[in-house]
């Protein structure tokens, strides 16, 4: 601000007040019809306060899913989510960082073939290439199961550049001491490399456990079986019918706690869930 | 940029990348070289056999008024989804750089839709406006708006436009933050004392030193809408009614899997690679031209 506009600065203040009022007006929505009954939510408008419904409603959801539709529980695809969010993000960071050490500190024949081989993968999302992709899957036997669901989403390229950048800004005065310490490159790499590449790993950690968590088309495809839904895909499977049909109280519970990990995670890691995102993608 | 010290081993390195490789090789190179594959082919109607066709399966595609209609929705999808979504975002980016107390309170309250699944964010709006209990509707009526996006075009893609450039908001919100922190101080103070009113400050100098920023933004968006809102789109419309929201991706998946037309599903694949490889490829040719500050 460089100079004291009084008039400008309230404007700022409504304008960001509105956005946020705008931003967080449907999940509010979600909650309060999550704590009612389906007949409160029935009854056009429904009542924008919380009701009392709101240990009931979860605690059914959390145990059996909905009382008409689906009925797999929502705590078991809770945990399947979990279980792929982590392995996405851990399998990428994984793979990415020890494939960005190999590029950057060995030179090696068809070293440039790899990082292009790796690069061209940035250009084609699961979307564009499911059918056969799910075809390749399900040669391999892989369909409802947990590797099915997450290996072929973890070749990354975003993490590898993301290390590969990382690693080029690493002084060469390291490895060289390294080099005339005696230590060997895994030595270098376990001793020297990772405890520098923490927060590197912090910021992959919540952009790909977000992304994990959110898969949508994927899921859809593999998972057949009710007990290996993901909480994304277990709200698309309680929607049912029209507007009447569906048992509303419900799925805006599962609705909250469908979006609750991600937006903590984003949230608590607000610095390197930032850091991250505008690094990654530059 | 290259590393002056190396490490040697003949065999380490490969070994490092073997996982990451395997990966790429399997679900990546493998399932694109068999989607152009099947693209050249026509399956009979049990999928037993199959026939080289040539270019017939894009022929037909580009002859069929549902595709051409499908790559119009999608025109007109993502050019909503990318300009409202950066308009309303650069303002909000704009004024959260003018406040100086609370800008982090409001980042906090502003980023997290990006944690919402796209799936999830369109049920909540489906929610909202669903046209006999939504409480959206119920407003609209009051006022005399008829509501109804199951049976109206215009009002669905409306409602996924919403849906899809409510959860982009805190993304490009975060980008054009940055871009707003990094530019210089002394370059709004120079043209403060020269007599420039905010409103004259932002177009001449901030806007023009964002350009980078938002033109990345611009093809981040618009492949955003061409892909990333599919669960958008399953969660709420499927494609409809009839098929006023189907875009590319949605088709792709619905003749692939509903339809089980494998040749042209996987024509259309091949086009929609094309396509994103058009959109990466210009992105990276003007990130590297990024304007000096």
């Amino acid at each position: 601000m460089v100079e004291r506009r009084p008039g400008l600065t309230l404007l700022a203040h409504s304008v960001l007040t509105a956005g946020v009022l705008l931003v967080a007006f449907p999940i509010y929505v979600t909650f309060v019809a999550s704590t009612l009954t389906l007949e409160e939510i029935m009854a056009v408008p429904m009542p924008l306060i919380p009701g009392n419904q709101l240990v009931a409603n979860y605690s059914q959801v959390l145990k059996a899913g909905t009382t008409g539709g689906s009925q797999a529980s929502v705590g078991l695809m809770l945990f399947n989510s979990t279980v792929m969010a982590l392995a996405i993000a851990l399998g990428k960071i994984a793979i990415s960082i020890i494939a960005s050490f190999a590029i950057v500190y060995f030179r090696f024949p068809l070293r440039n073939f790899f990082f292009w081989m790796i690069f061209v993968t940035l250009m084609l999302p699961v979307e564009v290439r499911i059918i056969p992709t799910f075809k390749v899957v399900s040669d391999l036997g892989m369909l409802n199961s947990y590797v099915g669901l997450t290996l072929p989403l973890i070749a990354s390229a975003t993490a590898t550049f993301l290390f590969r950048q990382f690693f080029l800004t690493v002084p060469d005065e390291l490895a060289e001491a390294a080099r005339i310490d005696g230590a060997g490159p895994m030595r270098f790499f376990i001793d020297v490399l990772l405890p520098l590449s923490k927060t590197s790993i912090a910021a992959l950690f919540v952009i790909q456990f977000i992304y994990g968590w959110n898969q949508y088309l994927w899921p859809l495809l593999v998972t057949g079986d009710e007990s290996m839904y993901t909480v994304v895909i277990g709200i698309k499977r309680m929607i049912t019918g029209g507007d009447a049909a569906n048992e509303w109280h419900l799925i805006m519970a599962t609705a909250m706690l469908a979006l609750l990990p991600p937006a903590l995670v984003v949230v608590l890691m607000q610095k390197w869930f930032v850091k991250g995102l505008v690094e990654t993608e530059k | 940029m290259e590393k002056r010290v190396v490490f040697r081993s003949a065999w380490l390195p490969y070994a490092l990348l073997a996982p990451q490789i395997a990966v790429t090789v399997v679900f990546f190179f493998l399932p694109a070289a068999q989607a152009a594959w099947f693209s050249f082919q026509l399956q009979d109607a049990f999928g037993l056999r199959s026939e080289f066709v040539g270019l017939q399966n894009f022929e037909a595609l580009f002859a069929s008024p549902q595709y051409l209609q499908s790559f119009r929705t999608t025109a007109i999808f993502s050019a909503l989804v990318a300009s409202i979504g950066i308009a309303v975002s650069l303002l909000l980016a704009t004024m959260a750089d003018r406040v100086l107390r609370g800008a982090l309170a409001y980042r906090t309250l502003l980023i997290w839709p990006y944690a919402v699944a796209p799936a999830v964010a369109g049920v909540l709006w489906a929610f909202l406006f669903a046209p006999s209990i939504g409480i959206v509707t119920y407003v609209l009526r009051r006022a005399g708006i008829d509501w109804n996006w199951i049976i109206n075009g215009d009002q669905a893609m409306l409602l996924i436009v919403i849906a899809s450039v409510w959860k982009q908001i805190s993304y490009n919100f975060l980008f054009f933050l940055a871009g707003l922190q990094s530019i210089p101080r002394s370059l709004i103070e120079a043209a403060a004392i020269d007599g420039a009113g905010p409103a004259r400050r932002f177009w001449t100098i901030v806007f023009p030193l964002l350009s980078p920023t938002t033109f990345f933004l611009l093809v981040v968006n618009i492949v955003y809408a061409f892909f990333d809102t599919f669960g958008v789109i399953d969660a709420t419309t499927q494609g409809g009614p009839a098929t006023d929201t189907q875009i590319l991706v949605y088709k792709v998946y619905y003749d692939g899997v509903k339809a089980a037309d494998l040749g042209g599903s996987s024509a259309q694949s091949v086009i929609l690679m094309f396509i994103v490889i058009v959109l990466t490829a210009l992105q990276f040719r003007f990130v590297e031209k990024k304007v000096q500050y």
